[in-house]
């Protein structure tokens, strides 16, 4: 082999084992540092770990935040329309935090079904409402309307144990 | 009928805009020299008429015509008249018609600054550059076009800008950035005219290095600007949040970075050429990617004003015809481009391309942590979001090793570096770097810390090996100040250049480490005291301003000396070191709420306050931080930009377009050039 061409396989034979290092590297640490969203009813449902950083979201139950006298914590419910979750955050809630508006929590859930964000994000203007919570919403409305639909259209078929409906 | 006006010069733009892409590139496949000639009038006409269309939406911003469905959504009768200037670009439509804007302005610059470049190469470029703007006319045309009238039934008032972009950061920061984004179009529209040429030399480099230099130092200073509002705007009190719109803008800055320092490589010895070319390509495409992410609302983030299914197809199509267009154009030509010269691994060769991998890794690393949780999204792997510890994890590292090669590198000559002599350069800053840190860490009174020591090591090993190398190359025999101003502007835009990353790495360094953060519950007339400060919260009063009511919070800061500890009663009577105003804003077109932090800088440590909530009882939420260095972290940003800016203007450059002018023949050019190198050299 000429020189000049050994040595751009040299070059090449080098990228190549620092990009798959990289890349290797690179899954790894994602896998340690993504938080994985769940909604109430998730959480309700006992899907969600423990202990775990994982975000949550919904919207701020009206007349849920209660916020201590002496120093900055507060707590409020999440919910998706059909489940609700208690979050506890110490510090200072966004500006267009508010009750009846989504919020997004990230933080862990610990073993008595509470949850502790360490950050609390709200929605940034009138229109947007975060993919997340929108979703979880729609997802609520779904089942609720799905299980509405069973109860009417199957109302006698509803008395066999393995129809969703038999759930409710 | 300004907007009609408007719209209409947009379609002129766009048919002169289609006619740029195809008559010139026509010309020179069937050596039409009358059709080669039309590429510079027609990005001049392409350049009036979108300047025309653009005039039309700022007059109808100021003359509150909320007929416009997009002036209707972004302005407000009661907003300033400069606010309402910026609004053109506060959401997607408007800044579209911005980025055309500069696209043709670029466009034109490349047209007017060419004269001495061969016509064929002009007219490749130009066309390439019409063929992106056709793209971008038509997006804004068929799915976001911001002359849309709300007819029959206006709206007696406008919406409102979003109160987070009234603001002077964000006035300048989206120009900025664009100018940054779009300068790219040059270097990746020269790329792609030679690889449609099949010729890439050291004049091809010589003639994109300025323009890339330039584009960068843009890019630049917005990313900076955009940093800094941030900071002060969103209430936070941080500078970078690893936030998806923070990243799209970043990607192209590594890539970009990387291209500026491989340009160098093929300009000088005509190594990495289809490397370089790939790099062009690889920048401009993630600057389109940055314009879409950030302005199409595929993130969730804070930017993400909309949401529309048909703007993302188009997005797609676009983005694919781009980047798969010209990597298969790279794919099929590149080869062609020859010249496989070999360099050895001790040399400023070998040290550029460590540079190259490096930045390539963070980009990836940046491109993979923001992408992945799209992609996740798609793939149906569940909502997920990436955190701020992967970034940190991989870049802290990535940036060390970075200055340590910076340093070495710079210092490196090209084709073959003695080892020996430089050890002998290396052993001072080696030895220095660690112990300054240290010293200078016990100046301040603040703890060692491992992460602290290896950050100012670094950035300290960098500035003296930089330094080391001026002083070297100043050492002449009729006197250092002679030597000083024979040294070129390339030499000291680099200079300056990497200066600027360690002052950068220093205020991050101290910054994250050494910052004191208080989030408090304070009543009027209690005081928190924090890092030798003690702030005392006087009083918050209502204030009005032309488009919202405040809450206005005043708070007196006093500086505690060791000696002085007898509290609050003593300090009443002195006059406070200075007092802050932070407000809490509601804007009365939206009834959002804002936060405006005050801040008192400095260069070595800034005052932070910024209101919370009230809590009732008249207690509020507070913010108070006092971080100490973080200026440095502009501070080395503007002087990144400005080495940039200084590289573009260098000698070298212009003389060069001068000889290809007197020869119209790259041998000789370059014949001439590599001369001129070695007399530099000796």
């Amino acid at each position: 082999m000429k020189p000049a061409r050994k040595q751009r396989l040299l070059v090449v034979v080098f990228i190549v084992v620092i990009a798959s290092l990289v890349v290797g590297l690179l899954t790894y640490a994602l896998r340690e540092n993504i938080n994985l969203f769940y909604t109430p009813s998730q959480v309700a449902a006992g899907e969600a770990p423990t202990n775990t950083q994982i975000r949550v979201g919904g919207m701020v139950v009206v007349d849920s935040l209660q916020r201590a006298s002496d120093s900055l914590d507060s707590s409020f419910l999440v919910s998706d329309g059909s489940a609700t979750l208690l979050i506890h955050y110490s510090g200072i809630l966004p500006d267009l935090f508010a009750e009846d508006e989504a919020a997004v929590a990230t933080g862990a859930l610990g073993d008595g079904g509470v949850f502790v964000a360490q950050q609390v994000l709200a929605k940034h203007d009138e229109e947007y409402t975060p993919p997340e919570v929108a979703d979880a919403m729609q997802q609520a409305i779904d089942k609720k309307a799905k299980a509405a639909a069973d109860n009417t259209t199957r109302p006698i078929e509803s008395k066999t144990p393995n129809t969703p409906a038999a759930a409710y | 009928m300004i907007a009609e006006l408007g719209h209409f010069a947009l379609i002129l733009a766009l048919c002169l805009a289609c006619a740029q892409a195809f008559i010139p590139l026509a010309g020179t496949l069937s050596h039409k020299s009358l059709w080669i000639a039309t590429a510079r009038p027609l990005s001049c006409g392409q350049f009036v008429f979108v300047a025309i269309s653009f005039a039309c939406l700022v007059t109808a911003f100021l003359q509150d015509d909320f007929s416009l469905a997009y002036v209707a959504n972004n302005s407000n009768s009661l907003l300033p008249y400069y606010y309402k200037v910026s609004a053109v670009w506060g959401a997607h439509e408007g800044s579209l018609l911005l980025w055309v804007l500069i696209l043709a302005g670029w466009t034109l610059a490349v047209a007017m600054f060419s004269r001495s470049l061969p016509a064929d190469m002009v007219a490749r470029v130009l066309s390439v550059m019409g063929m992106i703007s056709v793209g971008f006319y038509l997006f804004m045309l068929l799915t976001s076009n911001p002359f849309e009238r709300l007819l029959p039934f206006p709206p007696m008032d406008g919406k409102d800008l979003n109160p987070l972009l009234q603001d002077i950061g964000l006035i300048i920061h989206p120009p900025m950035l664009y100018m940054g984004y779009v300068g790219f179009s040059v270097a990746f529209a020269f790329a792609v005219a030679a690889l449609m040429a099949g010729r890439m030399d050291s004049a091809w480099a010589r003639w994109t290095r300025p323009w890339t230099n330039a584009a960068w130092s843009f890019l630049t200073v917005g990313i900076f600007l955009g940093s800094w509002w941030a900071y002060y705007e969103l209430g936070w009190g941080g500078w970078w949040f690893w936030d998806p719109v923070e990243n799209a803008s970043l990607m192209p800055w590594l890539a970009g970075t990387a291209l500026i320092h491989s340009l160098a490589v093929a300009e000088k010895r005509g190594l990495f050429r289809s490397w370089t070319l790939l790099l062009a390509i690889l920048a401009f495409s993630l600057s389109l990617l940055g314009t879409f992410l950030v302005r199409s609302g595929v993130l969730t983030s804070v930017h993400a004003f909309a949401t529309d299914p048909t703007r993302g197809v188009f997005i797609l199509a676009f983005l694919g015809v781009v980047i798969g267009g010209s990597l298969l154009l790279f794919a099929l030509r590149s080869s062609t481009l020859g010249a496989t010269a070999s360099f050895n691994w001790l040399s400023r060769e070998a040290g550029l391309l460590l540079n190259n991998v490096l930045l390539v890794v963070a980009l990836a690393m940046v491109l993979l942590g923001t992408l992945y949780p799209l992609l996740a999204d798609v793939l149906g792997w569940g909502k997920i979001s990436v955190g701020p510890p992967y970034f940190n994890f991989f870049f802290v590292p990535l940036g060390l090793l970075l200055m340590l090669a910076m340093g070495v590198g710079a210092n490196l000559q090209w084709k073959r570096q003695g080892s020996g002599r430089l050890f002998s350069l290396l052993k001072a800053p080696l030895l220095l770097s660690p112990a300054l840190a240290v010293l200078w860490l016990l100046a301040a009174g603040w703890s060692l810390k491992i992460a602290s020591l290896l950050g100012l090591s670094a950035a300290l090993w960098l500035t003296l090996l930089t330094l080391q190398d001026v002083w070297q190359k100043t050492s002449h025999s009729r006197g250092r100040r002679v030597a000083l101003g024979r040294l070129n502007k390339s030499y000291w835009g680099m200079v300056i250049a990497h200066l600027g990353i360690a002052v950068l790495a220093i205020g991050i360094t101290l910054t994250s480490n050494y910052s004191d953060q208080r989030d408090v519950r304070l009543v009027a007339g209690e005081h928190i005291e924090v890092a030798g400060y003690s702030f005392a919260f006087h009083s918050v009063e209502q204030i009005r301003g032309p488009n919202y009511i405040a809450q206005r919070g005043r708070f007196d800061v006093f500086a505690v000396s060791e000696d002085d500890g007898q509290g609050a009663e003593l300090k009443s009577e002195r006059e406070p070191f200075t007092r802050l105003w932070p407000e809490k804003r509601r804007y009365l077109a939206t009834g959002n709420t804002m936060t405006e932090a005050d801040i008192d800088g400095g260069l070595f440590r800034d005052l932070y306050v910024a209101l919370g909530e009230p809590l009732g009882d008249g207690a509020w939420s507070v913010r108070v931080y006092v971080k100490p260095y973080i200026r440095w972290i502009w501070l080395g940003a503007l002087m990144i930009a400005l080495g940039g800016v200084i590289a573009a203007f260098d000698k070298r450059y212009r003389k060069a377009r001068l000889s290809v002018k007197q020869s119209a023949n790259t041998v000789s050019s370059e014949a001439s050039s590599a001369l001129a190198l070695a007399k530099k050299e000796s």
